[in-house]
């Protein structure tokens, strides 16, 4: 038997191209879209009911999070325990989501059980009340909460970045304490009538699905639900961005200083945004990237450290985060400053930009676990108003982009000069 | 259901192979039976440091994460008291390199001196970000001790101190390697795109050939029963106050673990539970409540923590707390409140099988546990369960001279302004 060669990597394969599964589009008689996604295997689905926020006011911040996070707490016919005692009975999971664009309510639930489960849901996406003794249980739940979270420099950092770069608005306004003050049943009460329309709903099915289900979830959502209000407001309001650059908490014990560096940025509709995705793995967006090489690997200032980008239906946002030895937080910064300019005065090699090719192809593929996956899929391209031809460009981009073409975008995206630049903590 | 072959290398190493041709993606998951009990209590916190330098390199690999990534793929690992855990997920047609990054760091690692210096500077950061620079984030530091006084549980995976991990050296590194990473101590589990005869093929490649290496005999000394209410009080810089009653209960492998673990649903799982219900909602005492248990292998904790509203004092908290475990250890449990946590267990396991690794580290903790198989008769044990057992377990674990009461008082400060960041 010869001797086996441990020195030498295996022969590797290319990374196959995905293949999306495409939904069945049905729409409601009340205006609202249903997609399913059907795929063999457990009997179960998962059913989102997403809605798009309401236009947001500075004067009540928290109406849309908090008609969201309480639409399990009670409806006219049902309190807050006879929902949780159903759906919990059935092995059901009923979640509520909210992030800056669509508020959700998800339900996981084997298909047998959906003539249980199904109603309740119903339920509490039209006749939601908000009773006046679970909303001061939320108001107060809520403080001690964010009480809590301003303790963590991370969490401070990112309010901070958050509202220096979208200022007063839904992206940029952090709550304090007394903002959930403001909220009384009356105003939640407008805000969910005027939002939880039929016409601002998609229902989203992932799961095994038949004619039966489609049926079933039609019969349950058509009919008595109509619009009986004008058209949900789901514009919003100009950004305006801060002055300051260069935004400083001290926090005299800290161990650590929490960093977040980054700006306003370009969003999924825009055609640099996937071969972006590629500068920014380089930079900071997998476990080999050049900041965790250089900024955890080698000098070990950090547990982690990493670059993202956020795409909302408004605007966008790029950042660099972690958190870092107090000692060692300037260090870090001009580090980072080092490795940014780096990507605009060198080419990629050819060797590093190979492998993130091949690693963003694998995590791509590796993206699509499930039938769940798929539907994510198609939610970053349905709430973008984009199609499929999305993520052929997307693995095109991946797949071809050049050094060169990766040197052009940080020249033509990356100024650190010109960066938001927060520290809570030490600098 | 989630079927699988399983076969064992002449060197001891055990291997499960689970074919699942609906994903592109294949996993390489190896359970090392090594954790933080297994530790010198002088030389705390290095199963979990060595987890870290297990990505240091290797006898022929210089660069373990590279090589991986340039074939698409990922991967990752994690620690406990109990087991370390390391997966990859990569595109099936690649699935070799796993085998061959896999079974290099198995065969040996490459000790050296300057990925140690790194290591321990990530995993005092580590410690620093998770346990020192939260709000409560030093409470394992203090309840395992609490309630552990011979055990190796007493201390946290991150160690007991940074001390320990400042003075960790190359030769114990090599020791520690040598003690625990051979193939007799691990399980591996290869799921996905694959077949099992080609699996056979590359693991006999690639493992068949690394020696056996010492058995390891765990030899730990177990918690003696407890016999005393334990009680601590931190007074610390925290927003709230803050209540953990941790009470000694049975090991992952005794029977008891199912009736305990749906005891702790009924009591906080979902917001039909009882503590959530009736303490945050029905009462106000708490903002925030919950009770889970840690399933650790050795004699494991039942956790009651919570933060109450402002205004209710420590005592009260107490007592609300014990008056629903009195009402767990006086009353059965209904025929509906039990059928509930049973199908929500049902359902979870059912909903866990959509995801590939999640079957894959399944089946490997199983196997640790005696027997892989046991995985699909899980949701049978659960069901099972009466609620005259989950009485019986309630008395046997709910008693005053088996808890232990850790308390965080909140130190007021001067109020800081929200917010105020200066800019300039």
């Amino acid at each position: 038997m010869t001797q086996l060669d441990r020195k030498t990597a295996p022969a590797f394969n290319g990374v196959d191209n995905i293949k999306l599964i495409k939904p069945q589009h049905k729409q409601l008689d009340n205006g609202c879209n249903l997609y399913t996604f059907n795929a063999e295997g457990q009997e179960l689905v998962r059913i989102e009911f997403i809605f798009s926020n309401l236009r947001f006011n500075p004067a009540n911040p928290l109406l849309n999070v908090a008609v969201n996070s309480m639409l399990t707490d009670g409806t006219t016919t049902l309190t807050a325990a006879q929902i949780a005692d159903k759906v919990d009975y059935y092995g059901a999971f009923l979640q509520v989501d909210y992030n800056y664009d669509q508020s959700q309510a998800t339900l996981y639930s084997l298909t047998k059980h959906l003539q249980h489960t199904l109603p309740v849901v119903k339920e509490i996406l039209t006749d939601s009340i908000f009773p006046e003794k679970e909303l001061n249980t939320y108001v107060r739940n809520q403080q001690q909460k964010l009480q809590v979270s301003l303790q963590k420099n991370d969490f401070v950092a990112r309010r901070l970045f958050n509202e220096a770069l979208f200022g007063k608005t839904i992206y940029g306004l952090g709550a304090t304490p007394d903002d959930f003050n403001a909220l009384t049943q009356d105003s939640m009460q407008q805000h969910f009538s005027a939002m939880y329309q039929p016409a601002n709903c998609t229902i989203i099915v992932a799961g095994q699905i038949d004619n039966v289900l489609v049926q079933q979830l039609t019969n349950t959502f058509e009919g008595s639900w109509r619009a009986n209000q004008p058209e949900a407001d789901t514009s919003q309001p100009e950004i305006e961005t801060a002055a300051g650059r260069f935004i400083y908490q001290e926090k005299a014990d800290a161990l650590q200083s929490a960093i977040r560096i980054g700006m306003p940025f370009i969003n999924r509709k825009h055609p640099d945004f996937a071969a972006f995705q590629v500068l920014n793995t380089v930079l900071g967006g997998y476990f080999g990237s050049r900041l965790m090489a250089n900024i955890r690997e080698d000098k070990g200032y950090t547990y982690g450290i990493g670059s993202g980008m956020g795409s909302f239906k408004q605007t966008g946002t790029f950042f660099i985060a972690s958190e870092v030895g107090a000692d060692v937080c300037k260090s870090a910064v001009a580090e980072i400053e080092k490795e940014i300019n780096l990507l605009k005065t060198e080419l990629v090699g050819d060797d590093e930009l190979s492998l993130v090719r091949n690693f963003m192809q694998g995590a791509l593929l590796g993206s699509l676990e499930n039938i769940f996956s798929h539907a994510d899929k198609f939610k970053n391209l349905y709430f973008s108003g984009l199609d499929y031809d999305y993520y052929d460009k997307y693995a095109d981009v991946v797949k071809n982009i050049t050094a060169e073409e990766v040197k052009a975008l940080a020249n033509k995206y990356l100024d650190f000069e010109n960066f938001y630049k927060v520290v809570v903590g030490k600098y | 259901m989630v079927k699988f072959n399983r076969f064992t290398l002449d060197n001891g190493l055990r291997v499960i192979v689970h074919e699942d041709n609906t994903t592109p993606m294949a996993v390489l998951n190896i359970l090392y039976d090594v954790g933080a009990r297994d530790e010198d209590p002088e030389q705390t916190g290095f199963a979990h440091l060595f987890e870290h330098l297990m990505f240091g390199g290797s006898v022929n690999i210089p660069n373990y994460d590279g090589p991986l990534q340039r074939v698409g793929g990922e991967n990752n690992a994690f620690t406990s008291n109990d087991i370390t855990n390391y997966y990859i997920t990569l595109p099936s047609a690649n699935i070799e390199t796993a085998f061959w990054l896999e079974s290099d760091r198995m065969l040996s690692l490459a000790f050296s001196e300057k990925s140690l210096e790194v290591q321990r500077n990530v995993v005092i950061e580590e410690f620093k970000q998770r346990y020192l620079n939260q709000p409560y984030g030093d409470v394992w530091l203090k309840l395992r001790p609490l309630v552990y006084k011979t055990h190796p549980y007493r201390w946290a995976t991150i160690g007991k101190t940074i001390k320990h991990i400042e003075d960790a050296k190359i030769e114990d590194v090599k020791a520690f390697f040598k003690k625990h990473y051979n193939p007799q101590n691990a399980i591996m589990v290869v799921g996905g795109d694959v077949k099992t005869e080609d699996v056979k093929l590359m693991a006999e490649k690639w493992f068949g050939s690394i020696p056996a290496g010492e058995k390891y005999v765990r030899n730990l000394p177990q918690e003696e029963p407890q016999t005393e209410a334990r009680r601590e009080t931190v007074n610390a810089k925290v927003p709230l106050n803050d209540l953990y009653i941790a009470f000694q209960m049975g090991a992952r492998t005794d029977a008891s673990y199912y009736p305990v673990e749906l005891m702790s649903d009924i009591l906080s799982r979902g917001n039909s539970s009882r503590l959530y219900r009736k303490l945050i909602k029905e009462e106000q005492l708490f903002s925030d409540v919950h009770a889970y248990i840690t399933g650790s292998l050795d004699k494991g904790m039942f956790i009651l923590q919570g933060k109450p509203v402002e205004g209710v004092s420590i005592e009260q908290a107490e007592q609300a707390l014990w008056a629903e475990l009195e009402r767990m250890k006086n009353d059965d449990v209904s025929v509906d409140e039990l059928t509930k946590v049973q199908n929500k267990t049902e359902s979870t396991m059912l909903f866990s099988e959509m995801s590939l690794l999640d079957k894959a580290m399944n089946l490997a903790q199983f196997e640790l546990l005696g027997d892989a198989a046991e995985l699909n008769n899980e949701t049978r044990k659960f069901l099972a369960v009466t609620a005259a057992q989950i009485k019986e377990q309630a008395n046997a674990i709910f008693r005053k001279e088996n808890s232990s009461t850790l308390v965080y008082l909140a130190e007021k400060e001067e109020a800081e302004p929200m917010l105020a960041a200066s800019e300039n």
